[in-house]
């Protein structure tokens, strides 16, 4: 039975001749699935070019290009990923791992041509029939990072703790965090090419990665000499800009320099960046300034084999490092590690030492066979509204130096601020722990004409402040210090509708018919400093190019019309710290190139 | 009863003549042997191999396999590229069945780095390993009856594994290259409408698997043809290594889903499939009824599986992820037998070796040189499929 069974079962196929072929599939015609991972499309404002699809690509398939059309933007590379489908796989690791969330893929899988060149192209630049399709692979969005998009907390005191002393805040990455934070950078460099001094942040944060804090500090002397300094208060620009921010919050590139720089004692310093036998060169340069940009020049040069001599108007080196910022940000002794590295490079310093008073700048000019000059900006600008010349409105600037230089300031009960920069929110949170101190409690108002999206401070200064129980008022235009009986009782203010003007220039607005009085019996303005040149004479000023402001006219290498004078810090650019430790390193090289060309 | 029409008295034991080690005196200037190449170019053979055959008559008495006419070298490849860059070249050693490389390679790596992924990952795992042993097991059935001349069961079964490869597509994007186990997770959860149109697949292959059944299986061409062929003897299992439905067959229950238990599968329900005796026939219905297993475990994961929930576990950035050093050896049951990875990590970005351990290699070099003396040169190629092995997997 069994085998007769087996002879006819297999006729039982012959019923499927009535039904239709199942190949029948036409790939032609056929649409994908809308998850399928076919040709690549790439949002071309939203790609910032930081190269991280070309990292991730194990076959090397996507090259960056620079792309007719597109213009290199701050914070973008001005490249764009070119695919080369000979190469791909398929794999969309490249969408997934996308930083700006730009890049994806389209369902079309189907595309015929006889050259075989076109299948190389920039997605998104040149135009495909796939590029408006919403079908094809996306990154999968539940939960799904290939690098943590979170930033590692940092530790900080609660306001409570800090709110009446001047204990450092910010308490410092642990190993751990350390290289849990290192771990999210992608290595894209964006953060080098906007930092003014480019540093390697991505080699040092690899260091940090590798447990290698030698040559992390290594890599952080090559372009910055002040690492303790500027891992934490630089405006790091870096993270602005950095790539993992755009889906994501950045890295803490500034508190990642601050650890390797922690955890590399003062007295290894010197064994670390052994820097062998430097030849004297017998050449002298003079500098005024020992702030940043004085410091970092020193530096740059006393390793080219320069004798190098600060003059410094203030007992002790730094500059508005140590004379404008509150210890609470940046503590002396922190301060102070950077400073003695660099004079233990036997800088010569002089203190108290006033050029165009104590020493003329001519005198410089005869001894010395190149003066650089970082003078910064320590005059305060004045709002001149009617009231500022009673002796209880101060300058921001005059008053934190006088806190550094250990004076007693004079603190009132209620105070008001005018600025929204960094300086004002400085002072501001001084006042504050002063005002702790002597009554008890706060009453202090910081007011500004940006609104709270424009002010300039940084965001989490404005959120500290505000923890300390300072006020901050933005949005108020300052119109007179009312004063009564030779006695200050407020500022009166307008609010402000708008700052700039269609054109981007300074020009506020305001609505007069909204007026406040904000009570106060004493006054501190905080909206800019400016410069003080005097101690270049007029015979010097002759040959010296300004511009229109005022300000010295410097080529690349910060060299002036006066071949021998070099100028840069805050009265060239910035101002900021890393830019006027930029300008130091570029002077240095430029002096270098100068001396060498008249010798 | 029967009077036979024709009568063929063969006495193999007279020729050729053997030699004192035993082995038979192969002289090929003797004009009585003849050298023939089957494959690589052979729609007999099961991929990009050859067998170099040496016959007497129609009767095979030597065979040496040729394997490198796919030798890519990803073993070596993936020593210079970073863990993350493995894992899209990882699915392409086994080209018919690529889910089990992804499968072993991301759980040796979370093994060595301690990562824990998420319930719902381990489900969809689970999932795509069975939906690939059912597709793989579509594919071969088509071949086994190719190879005895039977075409239109490969047409039936390919269709099938079409259904299957579009669930894949919608699943994880990819068709063949599904690339969608990753270290740490996967790399999306089920599409909206997924599980209707999947009962949908499964049920058409059902039903076909029913004709496969009538046509195919009770088909007295068929069992002639396989048999009492090409015998895989109980004692043969340790000394060559087999494993899977050729394993299994002889009655042995070898599964390493039940001996190693990995994923979701001490959860569901099920018993491997053994047969008595391990000839072609019983190797056929055994992997047969595994590809009805297969279906049964793939409703029962629907059944069980959350359709939400974290795909992917935190793991350090895939760019420069470091696996902490150590070996470890990973194993799943594919279609074939036990496929696994073992990885050393030398605690770098970049694996210090990576060594597949494919069914393959044992089945389709080892055990086959062996079967296949004195066999008929018709039988070569049902044989060869009989062992149901994937050459790409074999050279790497």
């Amino acid at each position: 039975m069994g085998k007769i069974n087996d002879i006819l079962s297999p006729f039982t196929a012959w019923k499927h001749v009535v039904n239709k072929p199942v190949t029948i599939k036409d790939p032609v015609s056929r649409i994908a699935a809308d998850r399928y991972r076919g040709f690549h499309k790439n949002d071309l404002e939203k790609c910032i070019g930081c190269s991280t699809c070309e990292s991730i690509c194990q076959n090397a398939a996507i090259d960056m290009v620079p792309v007719e059309g597109i213009e290199t933007k701050h914070g973008d590379s001005g490249l764009r990923p070119r695919i080369d489908y000979g190469r791909c796989c398929w794999c969309a690791l490249c969408v997934d791992i996308c930083t700006t969330n730009s890049l994806s893929m389209s369902n079309e899988y189907i595309w015929i041509d006889e050259d075989p060149e076109v299948f190389r192209f920039v997605p998104g630049a040149e135009k495909k029939s796939w590029d408006t399709r919403q079908a094809g692979w996306q990154k999968p969005s539940d939960n799904y990072e290939l690098y943590d998009p979170q930033r590692v907390k940092m530790g900080e005191l609660s306001p409570e703790i800090r709110h009446d002393s001047f204990v450092e805040i910010v308490q410092g990455f642990s190993k751990e965090q350390a290289i849990a934070e290192a771990d999210r950078c992608v290595e894209c460099g964006i953060c080098t090419a906007t930092c003014p001094s480019h540093m390697g942040i991505p080699e040092y944060i690899k260091a940090i990665r590798n447990d290698n804090l030698d040559q992390g500090l290594k890599i952080l002397y090559e372009t910055n000499p002040l690492p303790e300094i500027c891992g934490r208060i630089c405006t790091h620009k870096c993270e602005t800009v950095c790539s993992v921010g755009h889906h994501g919050e950045p890295l803490s590139i500034r508190w990642l320099k601050r650890y390797i720089a922690d955890q590399n004692p003062a007295d290894k310093y010197k064994e670390i960046l052994n820097r062998g036998n430097i030849d004297d060169k017998g050449k002298k340069i003079a500098i005024i300034g020992a702030g940043p940009s004085g410091l970092s020049a020193a530096y740059y040069l006393s390793l080219m084999g320069y004798s190098c001599t600060i003059f410094e108007k203030l007992p002790q080196a730094g500059g508005m490092m140590r004379y404008g910022i509150p210890e609470y940000r940046l503590p002396y002794d922190q301060l102070d590690k950077d400073i003695n590295y660099i004079l233990s490079l036997g800088v010569d310093i002089k203190y108290n030492a006033t050029v165009g008073k104590d020493i003329t700048l001519e005198q410089l000019h005869n001894d010395y066979d190149a003066v650089y000059t970082g003078t910064g900006l320590h005059s305060g600008r004045s709002t001149r509204i009617p009231g500022t010349e009673h002796k209880n409105v101060y300058q921001a600037v005059d008053l934190l130096r006088d806190v550094s230089l250990g004076k007693e300031i004079p603190v009132s009960e209620k105070i008001v601020v005018i600025g929204g920069g960094n300086v004002a929110m400085d002072i501001t949170r001084t006042i504050a722990r002063l005002q702790k101190q002597k009554y008890g409690k706060v009453q202090v108002i910081a007011t500004s004409l940006e609104s709270e999206e424009e002010m300039p401070a940084d965001r989490e200064e404005i959120v500290e402040a505000r923890e300390e129980m300072a006020i901050i008022e933005p949005g108020w235009g300052p119109v007179e210090i009312i004063i009564e009986n030779d006695k200050i009782t407020g500022l009166k203010v307008n609010k402000c509708l708008s700052v700039f003007d269609e054109e981007r220039r300074f020009n506020p607005k305001f609505d007069k018919e909204n007026q406040k009085i904000f009570p106060a019996d004493m006054v501190i303005e905080s909206i800019g400093q400016g410069a003080d040149l005097s101690y270049i004479t007029e015979s010097f000023k002759e040959n010296l190019e300004m511009d229109q402001r005022g300000r010295i006219i410097v080529d690349k290498h910060f060299q002036t019309s006066l071949k021998w004078f070099f100028a840069g810090g805050d009265i060239i650019q910035g101002p900021d710290v890393i830019t006027g430790i930029a300008n130091g390193h570029k002077a240095a090289i430029g002096i270098d190139k100068f001396i060498n060309r008249n010798s | 009863m029967s009077k036979k029409l024709f009568t063929y008295n063969h006495d193999r034991s007279l020729f050729p003549e053997k030699g004192q080690d035993g082995k038979p005196n192969i002289d090929l200037s003797s004009h009585k042997f003849m050298k023939i190449w089957h494959g690589p170019q052979h729609p007999g053979i099961t991929g990009n191999m050859s067998l170099e055959l040496t016959l007497q008559g129609d009767e095979v008495m030597d065979c040496e396999t040729h394997v490198g006419y796919l030798h890519r070298g990803f073993e070596k490849l993936m020593e210079r590229r970073k863990y993350i860059q493995c894992f899209p070249i990882v699915c392409r050693v086994a080209v018919p069945e690529p889910d089990f490389n992804e499968y072993c390679f991301a759980s040796a790596m979370e093994e060595l780095a301690g990562i824990q992924i998420p319930e719902n990952a381990v489900w969809l795992r689970n999932l795509v390993l069975e939906m690939s042993r059912l597709q793989s097991y579509l594919m071969w059935i088509g071949g086994q009856a190719g190879s005895l001349g039977q075409g239109i069961i490969g047409q039936w079964s390919l269709y099938c594994r079409d259904l299957v490869l579009d669930r894949f597509e919608e699943l994880t994007g990819g068709r063949i290259y599904h690339m969608y186990i990753i270290p740490g997770g996967v790399r999306g959860n089920l599409p909206d409408g997924f599980l209707k149109r999947m009962e949908e697949t499964l049920q058409i292959i059902e039903s076909f698997m029913k004709d496969i059944k009538k046509v195919m299986f009770n088909n007295a061409v068929f069992k002639k043809r396989t048999v009492e062929m090409g015998v895989i003897e109980k004692d043969w299992i340790y000394k060559y290594g087999i494993t899977g439905p050729n394993a299994r067959a002889t009655g042995i229950a070898k599964d390493v889903r039940k001996d190693y238990p990995y994923l979701k599968y001490p959860d569901l329900d099920f018993e491997p499939v053994t047969s008595e005796y391990s000839d072609i026939y019983n190797r056929a219905d055994v992997r047969r009824r595994d590809l009805l297993l297969s279906i049964d475990l793939i409703r029962q994961i629907l059944a069980k599986i959350p359709l939400k929930g974290d795909i992917r576990a935190k793991t350090p950035n895939v760019l420069h992820w470091k696996v902490p050093s150590g070996e470890t050896y990973s194993r799943a049951e594919c279609t074939r037998g036990e496929y696994g990875y073992y990885l050393v990590s030398d605690g770098s970005e970049y694996p210090r070796r990576v060594n597949v351990r494919g069914p393959s290699y044992t089945h389709a070099v080892a055990l086959l040189e062996d079967m296949i003396i004195n066999e008929n040169i018709a039988d070569v190629a049902g044989l060869m499929v009989s062992l149901h092995t994937y050459p790409p997997e074999i050279e790497r």
